[in-house]
């Protein structure tokens, strides 16, 4: 009986997370158990790495590639060759993440990288990010989908001006999960009270700032302990290290599950003999769940009705949930449109023209406060005007200054409005319904990302 | 459906885990009721892929999503018939022939457009060597460095605003720095050191008239993820991505297959070896690695265990520099 209700499906059985039997065919009941070497029910995690080159952030990448067992023999090569060239005595593993010719001449990172690996448990993928020029645009673009960030200090310096600025940038853009990586173990001997006297210094700045999940771990890249395996050097140490914290934190909760929201992203409607009437609105689950039979309400018209059916290429669904991307019918026939979004009734988000934010320039051009811009919050583009500049914020001491321009890399509080409502939750809520980027319509480019208070 | 799953939920710890679906779960406790969602980095990568191909249908004026019949495009019109049934898909299917393909990819290419009941464009670079766009020498060598003139071409034609491809992150380090939304500018060209940030899953979509988005939604998949998915769709893939025995002449290093367009020199010796092949391109070019993989669960099993990337150990023009493909991308190659 339930076979037969799976219409097709491969389902996945998995055991303890690391074998899985897949049954085929299971539409005519024929069914072949497989055994397949990668789990099919393996997690992704996206973690950002901040630090610069000389707390051996690109070492630690290599390290966590290398003995994972994630960088191929073409790759190694490639990069041993270059290293030669270079008259280096070892192989630079930070060279696997230069992908430009630029780049490569001129020994720089210009752009974030993303890289993948795999092991049993989880699939990752890490946003490298430059650590010199331009480095809060960058970090903030790479934190704005990750799940963890990795903050890497070296042991004999300890908590620096930049740790304070890339903890800054992280509980801005809300990074749910963020690992304190003192590297550099080995320089110190090994110290349990070096170690310890550098966590109690970053715990205290960190309480100062929206965090909420903070580990701290001592490493040595160089010599691989607590990157991959724990090594012999740090017996004093009881926490996980690094890689089996990334593939055991729980990120299940990163969502928001309680409050529905779906932003409408396209409509369908196929008028054809079959689907005569269907008419579906598509889109992905941003927040929270819906059932069918649920009452919701139609943002910013604030019609309500109900959900007729919630329809998949694989078949209907009786609840779908974040961040599934399914189509929806209506009870009713109301007048709907790209987006709007569907909410739950008794939980409903802001409506309004005007909003404040903090705000993060990206372009070269300064804002310009005469002029207007064009904002995409969700699904919907409306034209904005900058009412306010009310403070820029110093990324190295956290403090407020005073100023009515906004340049490259700064981050400020502001005011906004919009031509037509957007339908907002504050950021801290829900970064999908509280986060927008402002582009220049004249030149089309991303010129600022916008986090909603 | 989710009583169902907890009826037949096997004793012990076998957990059944159909692709997106929620399950109630009692905790044992009356007044606690527990949600179970099983989403898998299948799903993940699913959901992100359907998003994006809306946002492109929902924003861009005229688009079109390139198809050569080859695994990862594949992927890409079943995450199309995912993300637009049961309506028809909201642009035509594109592809740019080299001529120089497999005819077990061209032939999967036109019975997939066909079963889908999609509308397929087809242009060939003899097209441009008629018209003179494209001056070749020699008939047998690579053409894959000539595929941007005819791609532009089409784009001018169809005054296409934006072009989905299956390209993948993993593939290339200079595809592991392209946006997933990648502006180009009127001639086609890729900008690697002036690109649009991308934050979040907000995506710019504008242009201007003339220019051109070239967007990959599955940037983020790996080529394992294209097999598990292959494996978990069922997917048809052209054959000669199983193993198969097949002719071949070894030279620099790689493996050849022999075909009208590649014969032996003189002194080079024709062997036949089973092989399977990782990429289908241009035959000249694309080399088959020795496998024994005859479904897709033994493929899985060799992915998992080689120590070779897919460019690296099939495509001789990505190894003629470091910087091949970036080179080829700030041309107008996708």
């Amino acid at each position: 009986m339930y076979l037969s209700q799976m219409s097709g499906r491969n389902t996945v059985f998995s055991v303890s997370g690391y074998f899985e039997f897949n049954l085929f065919n299971l539409r005519n009941l024929r069914t072949k158990i497989k055994v397949l070497i990668m789990s099919n029910t393996t997690q992704l995690l996206r973690f950002i790495t901040a630090g610069s080159v000389d707390d051996g952030k690109s070492t630690l990448i290599g390290r966590l590639l290398h003995d994972s067992k994630s960088i191929f023999e073409d790759q190694f090569s490639a990069i041993s060759k270059t290293s030669e060239k270079r008259g280096m005595a070892a192989v630079d593993l930070s060279l696997l993440t230069d992908g430009l010719q630029a780049e490569r001449e001129q020994g720089i990172t210009i752009d974030v990288a993303y890289r993948y690996f795999a092991t049993p448990r989880r699939k990752f993928i890490i946003g490298d990010t430059p650590g010199h020029e331009q480095y809060t645009r960058n970090m903030v673009t790479a934190a704005s989908t990750a799940n963890l960030v990795v903050i890497l200090i070296d042991a004999r310096k300890g908590v620096l001006v930049q740790t304070r600025r890339h903890t800054y940038l992280a509980s801005l853009v809300g990074v749910p999960h963020v690992v304190l990586a003192v590297n550099k173990m080995d320089m110190v001997d090994y110290s349990q009270a070096r170690f310890d006297e550098i966590v109690a210094e970053y715990k205290a700045f960190a309480a100062q700032l929206n965090l909420h999940d903070v580990t701290c771990i001592p490493l040595s890249a160089l010599n691989g302990d607590m990157v991959v395996d724990r090594g012999d050097n740090l017996g004093w140490y009881q926490g996980p290290a690094l890689l089996e914290l990334l593939e055991t934190v729980a990120i299940d909760h990163d969502v928001n599950t309680s409050d529905f929201r779906f932003p409408v992203q396209w409509v369908c409607r196929p008028q054809t003999e079959e689907h005569h009437d269907f008419r579906g609105f598509m889109g992905r689950i941003e927040a929270g769940e819906v059932s069918v039979g649920d009452e919701i309400t139609v943002l910013p018209s604030g019609r309500t009705t109900r959900i007729k059916e919630i329809v998949t290429y694989d078949g209907k669904l009786q609840t779908a949930f974040a961040p599934q991307s399914v189509t929806l019918t209506l009870e009713d026939e109301i007048d709907i449109s790209r987006g709007d979004m569907f909410v739950r009734s008794d939980a409903p988000p802001n409506v309004a023209k005007e909003f404040e934010a903090m705000l993060c320039w990206l372009a070269e051009a300064p804002l310009d406060k005469n002029r207007k811009y064009l904002v995409k919050h969700t699904t919907r583009t409306a034209k904005c005007l900058f009412s306010r500049l009310d403070y820029r914020v110093d990324v190295n001491t956290l403090e407020h200054r005073g100023s009515d321009q906004l340049n490259m890399n700064d981050i400020a509080r502001v005011a906004l409005k919009t031509q037509q409502p957007l339908v907002f939750d504050s950021y801290a809520t829900d970064r999908a319904t509280g986060s927008f980027i402002v582009i220049d319509e004249a030149s089309n480019n991303t010129v600022a990302a916008g986090m909603i208070i | 459906m989710s009583e169902l799953l907890i009826e037949a939920r096997p004793t012990n710890r076998i957990i059944p885990a159909p692709a997106g679906t929620a399950q109630r779960q009692e905790t044992g406790n009356e007044r606690e009721s527990m949600t179970v969602h099983h989403f898998t980095h299948l799903d993940a990568l699913e959901s992100e892929s359907i998003h994006i191909m809306r946002e492109v249908a929902a924003e861009c004026k005229n688009p079109a999503l390139l198809f050569s019949g080859g695994k990862d495009s594949i992927v890409m019109l079943r995450l199309a018939e995912k993300a637009f049934r049961p309506c028809k898909f909201p642009f035509p299917l594109v592809h740019i022939d080299t001529e120089h393909n497999f005819p077990e990819v061209i032939a999967t290419r036109d019975k997939l457009a066909a079963d889908l009941g999609e509308r397929l464009i087809v242009r060939s670079l003899e097209d441009s060597i008629a018209r003179g766009t494209i001056i070749i020498k020699d008939k047998s060598k690579p053409r894959n460095p000539y595929q941007s003139v005819t791609l532009l071409e089409t784009i001018a034609e169809f005054g296409f605003d934006a072009c989905m491809g299956g390209a993948r992150r993993d593939e290339e380090k200079a595809r592991a720095k392209e946006r997933i939304f990648s502006f180009r500018d009127e001639f086609g060209q890729w900008d690697p050191k002036n690109q649009r940030p991308e934050l979040w899953d907000i995506y710019n979509t504008r242009v201007h008239a003339g220019e051109n988005i070239r967007v990959f939604p599955i940037s983020n998949w790996t080529e394992m993820d294209i097999w598990q998915y292959i494996a978990r769709e069922q997917l048809h893939i052209p054959e000669i991505y199983y193993a198969h025995e097949r002719e071949v002449i070894r030279r620099g290093g790689s493996v050849i297959p022999v075909s009208h367009l590649v014969q032996p020199k003189p002194g080079e010796k024709v062997e036949v070896l089973s092989v399977r092949f990782r990429t289908v391109g241009d035959m000249t070019c694309t080399a088959p690695v020795e496998s024994t993989a005859h479904n897709v669960e033994e493929i899985i099993a060799e992915t998992a265990s080689t120590r070779i990337t897919e460019r690296g150990a099939t495509r001789m023009d990505d190894q003629t520099s470091d910087a091949s493909m970036e080179l080829r991308k700030k041309e107008g190659y996708f």
